[in-house]
């Protein structure tokens, strides 16, 4: 358990290192300096807070999975999510059909959770509005509701999603 | 060759502007909180993410292009959670589905926990 | 009834859209106006939907909107820093941009914090 905090702290302070590098571009010896002290002071304070499991980060076919699946899936949905309003909002009839449904989720992670909330938000006609993270329910606010009940929806809405983002983030 | 890459960041902004335009007027036209939030929060994210890509695409690669790129993917994770949170608080504040709205599964489940 | 409502906002904001790329008539306003090229055409675009954004937050018939409208405001404004950007040079505005988007990002969630009506500890 010891060790396991250790590592937690050591992985944010290379993440907010890499950050801060990035920030300060073209970094001399006086903003790596001051970067070091600054990564280092963040890690103490709030090391437990953002890094659960530090094991999950060191494994290659999990960023083969983020970058080869999960990306171009996303900016497609997301591409085609603004034609979607674009045409909803410009039509002089306005066709739309709002309602919140609900659906169910297999996901447990906070992570692979947050990560399935902000892609169900900007994907064609969808947005989060609370997430139950005990029953695994997501209630969801649908421009266009095309079936009503539970099951129906899950396999229009979360089916896209989940089955990448369990095998990136469990 | 320089050329022909300001040209297609140019092209990034037109296409961002004009999803940002039409965010706008999704705002002013959708008829209550939930719709406007989708409508607006989606075209305005991708508007402006496309415009900061036109500009790391003009810029180069320098101080001011990778602070493009970070502002990008910050904007990617941070406006869905807002919109989340407004969403949630508009809700239990009471603030009523359009009336010609077909289900609300939250309201149902939210008064068999109270 | 409502066709007529959306033709008459179609010719108004083809009107204004017109006027900001083609420009005509502009010896009228000032001999030389302070944003030319595409950059400056693609500023008045995006002043022009921070105005449709100002309409929701003075007429909206709830605090949520309001909220909404501000929100988008804030994401509209990193994207006008990021054309300053190109059309001057200068480097540090794209700071300002980073800057704002941390600062309305918090602000948002203040601000729904402060509509569900609970403290900021749950």
């Amino acid at each position: 358990m010891e060790s396991n905090g250790v590592k937690r702290k050591i992985v944010l302070f290379i993440l907010g290192f890499i950050v801060w590098c990035l920030l300060v571009w073209v970094p001399d010896w006086q903003h790596l300096v001051v970067g070091v002290f600054v990564a280092g002071m963040i890690a103490l304070l709030v090391g437990d807070l953002f890094i659960k499991k530090p094991g999950k980060l060191k494994h290659p076919h999990r960023y083969r999975y983020f970058i080869f699946q999960y990306v171009p899936t996303f900016l497609w949905e997301c591409i085609k999510a603004n034609i979607d309003v674009a045409y909803r909002v410009v039509h002089p009839n306005l066709p739309i059909n709002p309602g919140i449904v609900k659906v169910k989720t297999t996901l447990t992670s906070d992570t692979a959770l947050t990560f399935l909330a902000n892609s169900i938000t900007l994907t064609p006609g969808t947005m989060s509005v609370d997430i139950d993270k005990d029953k695994g329910v997501l209630y969801i606010h649908w421009i266009n509701v095309k079936d009503k009940d539970v099951k129906g929806a899950t396999k229009d809405i979360v089916e896209k999603f989940e089955h990448i983002l369990a095998k990136v983030f469990e | 060759m320089s050329n022909i890459i300001d040209i297609v960041g140019l092209v990034f902004i037109g296409i961002g502007l004009a999803f940002d335009f039409f965010g706008c007027l999704g705002l002013v036209r959708l008829p209550d909180v939930y719709n406007r939030l989708q409508a607006a929060t989606k075209s305005v994210t991708l508007g402006t993410c496309s415009i900061l890509f036109g500009t790391f695409l003009i810029v180069g690669f320098t101080a001011a292009g990778f602070k493009c790129l970070l502002c990008m993917m910050f904007l990617l994770l941070t406006a869905p959670v807002a919109a989340h949170a407004v969403a949630r608080g508009a809700h239990r504040a009471g603030v009523k589905l359009w009336d010609k709205s077909v289900i609300d599964k939250y309201a149902e489940d939210k008064e068999g926990e109270i | 009834m409502k066709i007529v409502r959306w033709l008459i906002g179609l010719i108004v904001l083809s009107f204004i859209i017109g006027w900001i790329i083609f420009r005509p008539f502009s010896f009228l306003f000032y001999p030389d106006l302070p944003f030319v090229g595409f950059l400056g055409r693609a500023m008045y675009i995006l002043i022009l939907a921070c105005a449709l954004c100002l309409y929701r937050v003075f007429r909206g018939p709830t605090g949520a909107d309001r909220i909404v409208a501000i929100d988008i405001f804030g994401i509209m404004i990193v994207g006008f820093c990021s054309i300053l950007t190109i059309s001057t040079g200068r480097s540090w505005y794209i700071d300002i941009g980073i800057a704002w988007a941390l600062q309305s990002f918090i602000g948002t969630l203040a601000l729904s914090k402060y509509l569900e009506g609970k403290g900021f500890d749950e």
